[in-house]
């Protein structure tokens, strides 16, 4: 299936190769280079490149580029997702996926690889399983290795892939059991200049921080479950109890994972927790724009808006501009034409404000289009849909976990047309 | 690298001078020679003796390998180190090894050996992972090696070995596709497994390796389509597509029917609005009636009901729409959208909208199968229209997909507020976008007549938009438009007549020119004007132009020639003297045809009926029509063009073949999966769902229960199928009413209706009830009352068939014991009619209820003496002798007075019943008064012959009775199944009672862990086996017995010496003692200094050989030969023990 894997940073150098299979010489990649300087934006190159005896399959993720060298059919999505699964791993282990991390920990990045597919075909891709198999770097950990020598393989052989809950090891312990609900939900929204709501929809996560000892196993309800359209699980989770009776029965994996992640219906109406007053105009003449942004708190339920940030992709043609911001400040990149607006908390009784003037390049004719604001924001202790959890209950362990559920509403794709 | 750095500080010296060089690029320094100091320096290292010196060397070598430097040649100093006890030295040089083994063959041989004894190692994850190193070294030489390997390992107890054996299969066959017809053999083998580990990678070996031979998958296709939701997520892709095209090859087409009429109502749609509504009416009318033919051709055909099989395809995959992998989902859609019936498609809609959100990449591929979707089944999406809304930040591929999938969605409702989003999107800074936006704009005009007005208005509009490309693209679309009704907007021609003087984008002038030639009749004015402009420049215009400008001027010369003819001949000669050759060619070939000459040719008298035909309009359609041709999701799909490697979605057959291929014994699957949920389900809250599930696969499997008979009750059964169901019923109107005996007529009956069936279905799949017949039939009539009352209640608690029911009275006896127990629970009518009727057959029986357990004993043992003359042949076929297990140990005495050497017969051969070892199983102390113990009985488990029979014995030692005994919530190791006792009512106090249970422990030692309830209390229990339990003796001549012993040489032979304990110095005790420690039988033999064992593991029936040559002084040696090596490793070690304490 995969048949080797190569990791490419921004500028082009290719800094790791794995061959699963047979070894493909690495200029297979210069399809991919070309067709990367062909494209504006890293994100354009197409994922999938048609060579003349390859197929060119890569994600563009943290600055990086995974590629991957596929020689027959294979479903492309299953190799997508698979390399976006390297990089979680790569995050998982080391806490950032980058350049200069995977460069820090060739070795261990390279072992890795190995245990996550044979012969092309995914055979470990729990992180609970690789973890086993091949431990993480702590601080500890590295003094321990230094002093005695000894690396971060694992001396005892793993037994997960060998029971039949693959994503959980057998025997772990902790002093203080406790479990942990993330319940984050992204507003995507498209709004029309005049405030109108084009579209609107909420996408929910529940990220759970499990850190329990034993084999609990745990049930999950909520309140309002009927507000939830579309759901995907954890492999952990039971379909068939979701089915019947709308509550989240599992048994946890170690440590951090996402639960579940759900969609509450577009036909509710969602609340959009801010409003946007903007206008942003040029001239005729052609020299130059106003630009005056107006963000206020709207249907909030009472919490505060929080890390509110707008950035606006400003026009090529623009020379320089020069604004003045009521309430936090702004960056801009002439580089990129990217203007950052960081307001941070919204206050209903002085509304923030951004106005001033932007000067064109001399000649060049007035922006067909005017650009479109990206709204940031946070709110702590609010899920918008209004979903609540209900309780948690622990079967299969005696003792008394430490349960929280935290709740968080932000903004995903919000945009905002002008 | 902090561990190297760290270790370079602690080191000092010797490394410490060149080492930064080594951590970082290595070719940067371009010196060979320094290049080659390095490499010396390594090889050093990799020579010490310190595990730390050469697991640092390993380490840079592996980090040269990641960075793709070559590391060749340290190779022979590496592959020394492959035996190294490190495991982490041994993990990097393994990696090392698969890397470079192919350029160094010869060294990499070197190698072999310790894999080969990897294989060996009792240690499952060190098997697994020598195979996985083996298979992965590409080197030719070792193929026999590796095939072997393979074979082995894919009957390994351990289902992570199998599963890596399944791995195996396609590095070999890629190795040497030579081997195919072997390793199709073991993929055979492999697909019956059961384990969820394995299903995925062994189904991805058959997709590499022998996809056609689709005949495999039918006997696993349901134990796959149940297995599935467990299977990992990986596996779970790779199944449904291979699914999707089995389905394919074996089911009807749901939408048979409505194929038929869909095409009609499809077609209408397209032509209404293609042409006017004045058409309509009569459109509609023929549309009708065509529609009435079909459907009278439809009634002509059977109707269609979807097979079983096919249904529970969809059912099973359906759940897993929710996975949190993509990739997953998407296969999921594919099947759907190639297998379901039309209403059940939108199901997948809400899945795939939600991989909207996912990353850009997944985006990409989603959308593009949507996108092909869409065209097929609009109304899928159109609910979810507005996810498909275009944000600015999107990348331009996704928004040109998005885009596609607007554009297909849009009809005559939801067509304005798609514009109105489109207009947006005309603004945007992206050219490329706009354009594809335009374009859009044009295919919805052309598909929806309702606003083709209304789209040309604003595509107008767009002529005065400043940005060029704009207009261009405009030009082109609108150009596309009026082609379908020029004569109502010749307006529009002349606005853009007038734009050649600014337009310079060479497709939209050309666009223009042909416009205005070809409606040269409605702006009559203009258009000498514009041929007069163009033939000014043409010297300066694109090619492409130029050839527009001269069909314009032919075209004009035919209509008007009058005022043209000048023009026309000035534009025509310089075209003559063109640069490019296809313009003097197009130039010669026009005044040929338009210039009246003497020579002209016929032609020229048509030559306005050439220029100026009616031309069709082009039809917009979309770049995804058609395209799914190609399976969905996969990258076929994706490039539109066949990958090497993809296999064709057949279409649907025009008769389906036949179902029953499919049938195959169903319980085990279904006993297997029921095993994982109990296994996952909780403790305290079992009952609930775990019941609730198996309840509904019980429910499955009786709803199953018409299609292992071939006939579903509504779909025309067939006879066969009649004949079974009929018999069904019967006996299950037999069960129920056992206690009152059923008739020997009826049994007479159904053994016919049995044996005609025998024929029919042989090979197949039976129902138990058949099976049971089966196994009742050579029972001679007057004792088959009786047995058969008993047999109906049996099987239809226990999903097997009893096999060995005869008139014997003392096995009826010494089945008492298992039975008594169970009828305890049965009603009490029952229970005491069948009681006395035993006593009255039985005059030694006593009654069952607490049956003594040393006398019961002695009865088993006198039963199976007794036996002898009436066993069965069990009915399955993969049993390796024809004799019946249990009478092998007396059939052993029996046969060997017969053989030669009569001083060997000893009455020791036979298991010494009387001292089984009995283990405990709950101490009375912390049961409360309830004391159970249980010893490994040594008796065939009737049941399941692949089950170990485990006999527990309750002591109630309480003051109080204790009621309602049973066990719950096994939890079992995959693979691994249990026949739980039957219920024990009461047991009063101070009472013993003993039952049997089975347990397949899978020819492993794993515990069996379950819960034994009584009413008030629960305790967790086990029960491990010895090695010894888990095989059964077998009868073998001395000659089988060396001839097979040839055959399992190798790594199959452990040979220990050892000293025998004083007590233990003498045939006699020795074969005491191994027969204690392994549930073996003797082989005759020839001398007396060596004893001879054979059996073979319960649950594969793998040959277990063991023999002890004694020596002078106590010496011995003792040999084990047995398929499995682990067991035999393990027995090697019992035995020791057993002799040598």
């Amino acid at each position: 299936m995969i048949n080797s894997l190569f990791l490419i940073n921004a500028s082009g150098d290719i800094f790791l190769e794995k061959h699963w299979k047979s070894v493909v010489s690495r200029s297979v990649c210069d399809y991919f280079l070309e067709a990367k300087e062909k494209a504006l934006e890293p994100e354009d190159v197409p994922p999938v490149i048609h060579t003349p005896h390859h197929y060119l399959i890569s994600i563009y993720r943290d600055k990086l580029f995974f590629l991957s060298v596929i020689q027959t059919e294979v479903p492309p999505l299953f190799v997508i997702e698979f390399l976006h699964r390297v990089a979680e791993m790569i995050q998982d282990y080391f806490g950032e996926c980058s350049e200069t991390v995977v460069k820090d920990n060739m070795v261990m990045v390279y072992e890795l690889l190995e245990e996550m597919l044979d012969n092309g075909f995914p055979l470990a891709t729990e992180s609970n399983v690789l973890k086993e198999m091949i431990r993480p770097p702590t601080i500890l950990r590295s003094v321990v290795n230094t002093l005695t020598g000894t690396s971060n393989v694992g001396d005892t052989l793993p037994t997960g892939q060998l029971s039949t809950i693959p994503w959980r090891r057998a025997g772990v312990k902790y002093t203080n059991n406790e479990a942990y609900f993330d319940v984050v939900e992204e507003i995507d929204a498209i709004l029309d200049q005049s405030g109108t709501t084009v579209f609107a929809e909420i996408q929910g996560v529940v990220e759970a921080c499990v850190k329990l000892s034993g084999m609990p196993d745990l049930t999950l309800s909520f309140m309002n479950p009927r507000l939830l359209d579309d759901v995907s699980f954890h492999p952990c989770v039971r379909y068939k109890r979701w089915e019947s009776e709308r509550v989240l029965s599992f048994i946890p994996p170690d440590g951090n994972f996402t639960l579940m992640t759900y969609h509450v219906n577009a036909q509710n109406l969602v609340a959009i927790p801010v409003y946007v007053k903007q206008s942003i105009s040029f001239f005729e003449s052609g020299s130059g724009g106003r630009l005056d942004v107006t963000v206020g708190p709207k249907q909030t339920m009472g919490k505060t808006v929080e890390g509110v940030v707008v950035t606006v992709h400003l026009p090529k043609t623009i020379l320089s501009i020069n604004l003045t911001a009521t309430q936090g400040s702004y960056t801009y990149d002439n580089g990129t034409k990217l203007l950052v607006w960081d307001i941070g908390k919204l206050n209903p009784q002085k509304l923030p404000n951004l106005r001033g003037s932007l000067s064109l390049q001399a000649g060049a004719p007035k922006p067909e289009e005017n650009p479109s604001l990206n709204i940031d924001l946070k709110i702590q202790q609010l899920a918008i849909s209004g979903l609540k959890v209900n309780r948690l209950d622990m079967f299969g362990e005696k003792y008394k976990p430490f349960k929280g559920v935290k709740y968080i509403t932000k903004a995903g794709k919000f945009q905002v047309r002008t | 690298m902090s561990a190297s750095s760290a270790f370079n500080d602690e080191k000092g010296g010797s490394s410490n001078v060149g080492e930064p060089e080594y951590g970082h690029d290595p070719a940067s320094g371009g010196i060979f020679s320094s290049d080659y100091k390095r490499h010396d320096d390594l090889k050093e290292m990799l020579d010490s003796n310190k595990d730390s010196l050469k697991l640092e060397a390993m380490k840079r070598i592996v980090a040269m390998i990641a960075r793709g430097k070559n590391a060749s040649d340290l190779f022979p100093a590496v592959v020394k180190n492959v035996a190294c006890k490190n495991i982490e030295v041994k993990k990097l040089v393994y990696v090392y090894l698969v890397r470079y083994a192919e350029e160094q063959q010869d060294l990499a041989l070197l190698s072999i050996s310790t894999f080969q004894r990897g294989l060996k190692d009792p240690n499952q994850l060190i098997r697994a992972s020598a195979l996985r190193v083996l298979s992965s070294i590409r080197v030719t030489i070792i193929v026999p090696i590796m095939m072997l390997a393979i074979k082995e390992a894919a009957s390994d107890m351990s289902p992570y070995v199998r599963k890596t054996a399944a791995h195996a299969i396609p590095k070999l066959y890629s190795l040497d596709p030579e081997q195919k017809d072997c390793l199709i053999e073991v993929i055979e083998k492999l697909l019956a497994d059961k384990t969820t580990l394995v299903a995925g990678s062994v189904v991805m070996a058959f997709e590499e390796v022998c996809p056609e031979r689709i005949d495999l998958i039918h006997k696993n296709y349901r134990k796959l389509c149940n297995l599935l939701i467990d299977v990992e997520e990986w596996g779970q892709v790779v199944i449904i597509n291979m699914l999707t095209r089995y389905a394919r090859t074996q089911f009807l087409n749901p939408n048979m029917n409505e194929s038929l009429l869909e095409e009609g109502g499809g077609e209408k749609a397209f032509y209404g609005s293609d042409n006017d509504d004045d058409t309509d009416d009569e459109e509609d009318k023929e549309e009708k009636e065509k529609k009435k033919t079909e459907a009278t051709a439809i009634v002509k055909r059977k109707p269609y009901v979807m097979d079983p099989d096919h249904r529970l395809l969809l059912r099973n995959t359906k759940p897993l729409l929710q996975s949190r992998n993509a990739a997953v989902v998407m296969a999921v859609a594919q099947l759907y959208f190639h297998l379901a019936p039309k209403a059940e498609v939108g199901v997948i809609a809400k899945a795939l909208v939600r991989l909207m959100r996912s990353h850009s990449e997944v985006q990409y591929v989603v959308l593009q199968n949507v996108a092909t979707m869409s065209i097929k089944r609009r109304g899928m999406f159109e609910p979810y229209l507005k996810s498909f809304y275009i944000r600015s930040t999107d990348p331009t591929q996704i928004k040109v997909l998005k885009l596609e999938v607007l554009t297909n969605l849009a009809n005559e409702t939801n067509i304005s507020t798609i514009l109105r989003e489109f207009q947006t999107y005309i603004k945007s800074n992206d050219k490329d976008f706009v354009a594809a936006t335009i374009q859009a704009i044009g295919r919805c005009a052309t598909n929806i007549g309702e606003v083709r007005d209304t789209c040309l208005n604003g595509l107008v509009q767009l002529l005065s938009n400043r940005d060029e490309l704009v207009v261009a693209e405009s030009v082109v679309v609108i150009k596309k438009l009026l082609q379908m009704q020029p004569e109502q907007h010749s307006d529009i021609i002349k606005h853009m007549a007038k734009l050649t003087d600014n337009i310079q984008v060479p497709m939209a002038r050309a666009s223009i020119l042909w416009l205005i030639g070809e409606y040269c009749e409605h702006v009559p004015k203009i258009a000498p004007d514009v041929l007069r402009k163009m033939a000014k420049t043409f010297t300066n215009e694109e090619d492409i132009v130029k050839l527009q400008i001269i069909n314009l001027a032919a075209k004009l010369y035919l209509t008007n020639s009058k005022q043209t003819k000048l023009l026309t001949q000035y534009v025509l000669n310089l075209a003559k003297y063109d640069q490019n050759y296809d313009i003097r060619d197009r130039a010669r070939f026009i005044r040929q045809l338009i210039v009246p000459t003497d020579k002209s040719g016929a032609l020229s008298k048509y030559a306005k009926k050439l220029f100026l035909a009616l031309k069709p309009a082009p039809v917009l359609e979309s770049p995804f029509k058609d395209r799914d041709h190609f399976q969905l999701g996969s990258l076929s799909h994706l490039l539109n063009a066949k990958a090497g490697g993809y296999q064709v979605l057949p279409d649907w057959p025009e008769a389906a073949p036949d179902p029953s291929v499919r049938n195959v014994e169903i319980e085990e699957v279904i006993t297997s999966s029921e095993g994982r949920i109990g296994l996952l389900g909780d403790r305290r809250e079992v009952p609930e769902w775990t019941k609730c599930s198996s309840r509904e696969k019980r429910k499955e499997k009786k709803a199953d229960k018409p299609f292992y008979s071939d006939s579903e009750g509504e779909s025309g059964p067939t006879e066969s199928a009649d004949s079974d169901t009929a018999s069904g019923s019967e006996s299950g109107g037999g069960s129920e009413e056992s206690g009152s005996g059923s008739e020997s007529e009826e049994s007479n009956e159904e053994s016919e209706s049995a044996s005609e069936e025998d024929e029919e279905e042989e090979g197949k799949k039976k129902k138990k009830n058949v099976e049971k017949i089966k196994a009742r039939k050579p029972v001679p009539e007057s004792e088959s009352e009786q047995s058969s009352g008993e047999d109906e209640k049996k099987s239809e608690k226990k999903s097997k068939p009893r096999i060995g029911s005869t008139e014997s009275e003392s096995e009826e006896n010494g089945d008492s014991e298992s039975e008594s127990s169970e009828s305890e629970e049965e009603e009490s009518e029952e229970e005491s009619e069948e009681e006395t009727k035993k006593k009255k057959k039985t005059t030694a029986s006593k009654p069952p209820s607490k049956p003594p357990k040393k006398e019961n004993k002695k009865e088993k043992k006198e039963m199976s003496l007794l036996d002898f003359d009436d066993f069965d042949p069990a009915p399955s076929p993969s049993q390796v002798t024809p004799l019946n297990n249990f009478l092998s140990s007396s059939l052993v005495t029996d046969l060997e007075g017969l053989s030669l050497t009569d001083n060997v017969l000893s009455p020791t051969t036979i298991v010494p019943s009387g001292n089984l070892k009995t283990y405990e199983l709950l101490h009375r102390i912390t049961g409360e008064g309830l004391s159970v113990e249980y010893c490994f009985s040594r008796q065939p488990f009737s049941p399941d012959p692949h089950m170990v029979a485990v006999k527990i014995q309750f002591i109630n030692s309480a003051t109080s009775e204790a009621k309602s005994l049973h066990m719950e919530d096994t939890k079992l190791q995959s693979g691994m199944r249990i026949k739980e006792f039957p219920e024990i009512e009461v047991l009063p106090a101070g009472e013993t009672l003993s039952v049997v249970m089975g347990i397949d422990f899978c020819d492993s030692t794993q515990a069996a862990n379950f819960q034994l309830c009584t009413h008030t209390r629960k305790f967790f229990v086990s029960i491990q086996p010895p090695v010894g339990e888990l095989m059964m003796p077998i009868f073998m001549t001395e000659n089988e017995f060396k001839k097979e012993q040839g055959q399992l040489m190798g790594m199959n032979e452990i040979t220990e010496k050892l000293t025998l304990e004083e007590k233990c110095q003498g045939e006699h005790a020795v074969v005491q003692r191994v027969t204690a420690a392994a549930n073996l039988s003797r082989v005759p033999c020839g001398s007396d200094k060596e004893c001879r064992f054979a059996g073979k593991t319960v649950t594969s029936g793998s040959l277990v050989l063991v023999s002890v040559v004694t020596k002078e002084d106590g010496a011995a040696q003792l040999t084990v030969n047995c398929e499995k090596m682990v067991i035999g490793t393990m027995l090697v070690k019992d035995i020791l023990q057993a002799l040598t304490q």
